[in-house]
């Protein structure tokens, strides 16, 4: 709560042109931010923990061994509390979409329906099924029938994601679409290009496999917390699942950081200004480096107009232009660059803000223009030229509601601090694993066949408690992954279409404000119940 | 038929052999009602159907959108 009431002043620190009042976007975008960061905590360990599970099921499947289904089972009923809790808080995102944001709703209706249509159905009946067998079906179906139904849930779960990150994806990179002005809906044109956008495959990838440390850490750390307890009963559980925990946490924060310098790419790719406010980068060239850590005031917009480049940086040699262009010399732009324009690798020219802002305007007043002559009983030669002018500044159409080019620059300390959070937590799971690992090649550490009937030694111990503590820190990688993947697109609710403020509904402060403190008693809640169910049954260990 | 009583016997011996499951649907059960039948209902109306009617949400939106274009949001 406390840290929740520092976040919102910082965010009335950065509005001094409002006089510090939040105003109805602020605060629908603070609520929708509450509602999917505790979404979040549910899904990535449905999805990591899901996939741990379902391997250890195949080793009791090949072994037939009564100590891997008892494993199995105790993982899953772990499983079970986080896909409890977890169900339907994805839907009070939906409830504000048609409360807050009904007007972005209505502008997306058409491509947003088919892939929350297909996650529905997806989620419903695959889920649904093969979870009743997964819980229900121990002795009652074949033990292949059953491994494959973990299997099945877990894929269930996977394809669910996937198709919220597909309308996560066309946000950030709109494509497979047409602007239909006499419905005022952005129309499918393409459901491959829509469903397939190289967005989105990059997207899934670096999200779902990321997920997977999270199962990682959570097994883990449950694993150590036994082993510091000298809980003898569970004993060969915990190094068992440990031993998995940090395979799969391995391969999986390996495969993250692929994906991510994908994710990167492709962001440079396509939304330029969230990696220039990612990397504080204000001004652009050839060979640029890649930031490590600069001094960036975390509680304040930098003054990137006058500043040549962030204090005390320390950076990497031509690594963001690596990482952005593949190139050791390639051309990265920063933030100036992209309010001033500039010239692009290929030879276009990225029009300035200002060029931007100019054609969107006229995209608007074609826009109305048209639909008042339509209005007026026009005919098609007095639409055409209207539908043209639409049609040729449609691109820009979002910047017609941006009234001070400042607003096209997103917070830059929110993105580049939880940059960094995520890279540095996530290479530390890296070590980390890898760590674990080798003691248990080894057999050193609390690993070592000595360990079993001593004294925890003071190193031991720390590695335990580290294994421990690590597992909130998963979460705060996880979650700083989306504030910077959200928080760098601003203000795009649709990336250069339509800004937060042209998306809000016509609502008060104040309505908004109240559901959010609603909302954040219920979920502190809900997530105490949570924690409080699952601490219990990890307290009881695998004894049913 | 046999097939659907072998289905029906499976959820409802799976149901009533549940232990931590009760407490986990007593949960959801909670949480679901809260959501759709106090937050939705007397929280969460449909903007557009409230304030546009059925059938002329393009014109609303669009005029929404053009006020936007002119003028700040309201604070």
């Amino acid at each position: 709560m406390a840290i929740l009431t520092s976040l919102i002043s910082l965010l009335q620190a950065t509005l001094p042109e409002q006089g510090g009042a939040l105003s109805a976007v602020d605060w629908a975008r603070a609520q929708f931010a509450l509602t999917a960061i505790y979404h979040w905590l549910f899904v990535p360990l449905t999805l990591g923990l899901g996939l741990i599970m379902a391997i250890m099921e195949t080793k009791y499947y090949r072994t037939g061994s009564e100590f891997w289904r008892r494993t199995t089972q105790f993982w899953q009923r772990l499983f079970g509390i986080n896909f409890a809790m977890g169900v339907a808080t994805g839907i009070i995102l939906e409830f504000e979409f048609g409360t807050n944001w009904s007007n972005y709703s209505w502008f997306v209706g058409d491509i947003f329906g088919a892939p929350l249509a297909i996650e529905g159905i997806v989620a419903f009946f695959m889920e649904s099924t093969f979870v009743a067998v997964m819980y229900f079906g121990w002795d009652k179906v074949s033990r292949g029938f059953h491994l494959a139904s973990t299997w099945l849930t877990w894929l269930g779960a996977s394809i669910s994601a996937w198709w919220i990150l597909v309308a996560n994806s066309w946000m950030q990179y709109p494509v497979g679409c047409e602007f239909n002005p006499d419905t005022m809906r952005n129309e499918m044109t393409s459901f491959f290009d829509v469903a397939l956008s190289p967005f989105a495959i990059d997207k899934f990838l670096h999200t779902t496999i990321s997920s997977w440390i999270i199962g990682a850490a959570f097994v883990v750390a449950v694993a150590a917390w036994y082993l510091l307890k000298k809980r003898e009963a569970e004993r060969e559980m915990a190094l068992k699942s440990l031993r998995i925990g940090a395979i799969v946490g391995l391969i999986a924060s390996i495969g993250a950081a692929i994906t991510g310098d994908e994710s990167a790419y492709k962001v440079a790719e396509v939304q330029p200004m969230k990696l220039a406010a990612m990397e504080a980068l204000y001004n652009g060239g050839t060979d640029v480096s890649l930031t490590g850590i600069a001094a960036i005031n975390p509680f304040k917009q930098p003054n990137y107009k006058e500043e040549k480049e962030a204090p005390l940086r320390l950076s990497i040699p031509n690594g963001l232009s690596i990482l952005a262009t593949r190139s050791l010399h390639g051309f990265v732009p920063g933030v100036n660059d992209i309010l001033n324009g500039y010239t692009k690798a290929d030879g276009t020219v990225e029009p300035s803000a200002k060029e931007k802002m100019q054609r969107g305007r006229t995209a608007i007043e074609a826009l109305a223009a048209y639909r008042q002559a339509k209005t007026d009983g026009a005919d098609e030669a007095t639409v055409a030229p209207l539908l043209a002018t639409l049609k040729e500044n449609m691109p820009y159409f979002g910047y017609g509601f941006i009234k001070d080019e400042a607003e096209l620059v997103p917070y830059i300390p929110v993105n580049f601090w939880a940059f960094r959070i995520m890279v540095g937590l996530g290479s530390l799971f890296i070590l980390f694993f890898a760590f674990l690992l080798f003691l248990d090649w080894k057999k050193k550490g609390f690993l070592a066949p000595s360990a079993l009937n001593t004294e925890l030694s003071t190193f031991n111990k720390a590695t335990l408690w580290v294994a421990i503590i690590l597992l909130p820190c998963a979460y705060i990688c996880s979650e700083s992954g989306w504030l910077v993947a959200e928080f760098g697109r601003q203000p795009w609710t649709i990336q250069d279409m339509l800004p937060v403020s042209a998306s809000v509904s016509d609502i008060s402060a104040g309505a908004v404000a109240t559901t959010f403190w609603l909302f954040l008693i219920l979920f502190t809640t809900m997530l105490a119940v949570e924690i409080n169910i699952m601490l219990k049954q990890i307290k009881k260990g695998p004894q049913l | 038929m046999k097939l659907l009583r072998r289905i029906f016997r499976f959820y409802y011996d799976g149901f009533r052999s549940m232990t931590l499951g009760r407490t986990l649907w007593l949960i959801i059960g909670i949480k679901l009602f809260i959501m759709f039948a106090i937050l939705k209902v007397f929280f969460f109306p449909n903007f557009l159907k409230q304030n546009a009617g059925k059938g002329h949400e393009a014109e609303f939106v669009a005029t929404e959108l053009n006020k936007r274009a002119e003028q700040p949001l309201r604070p």
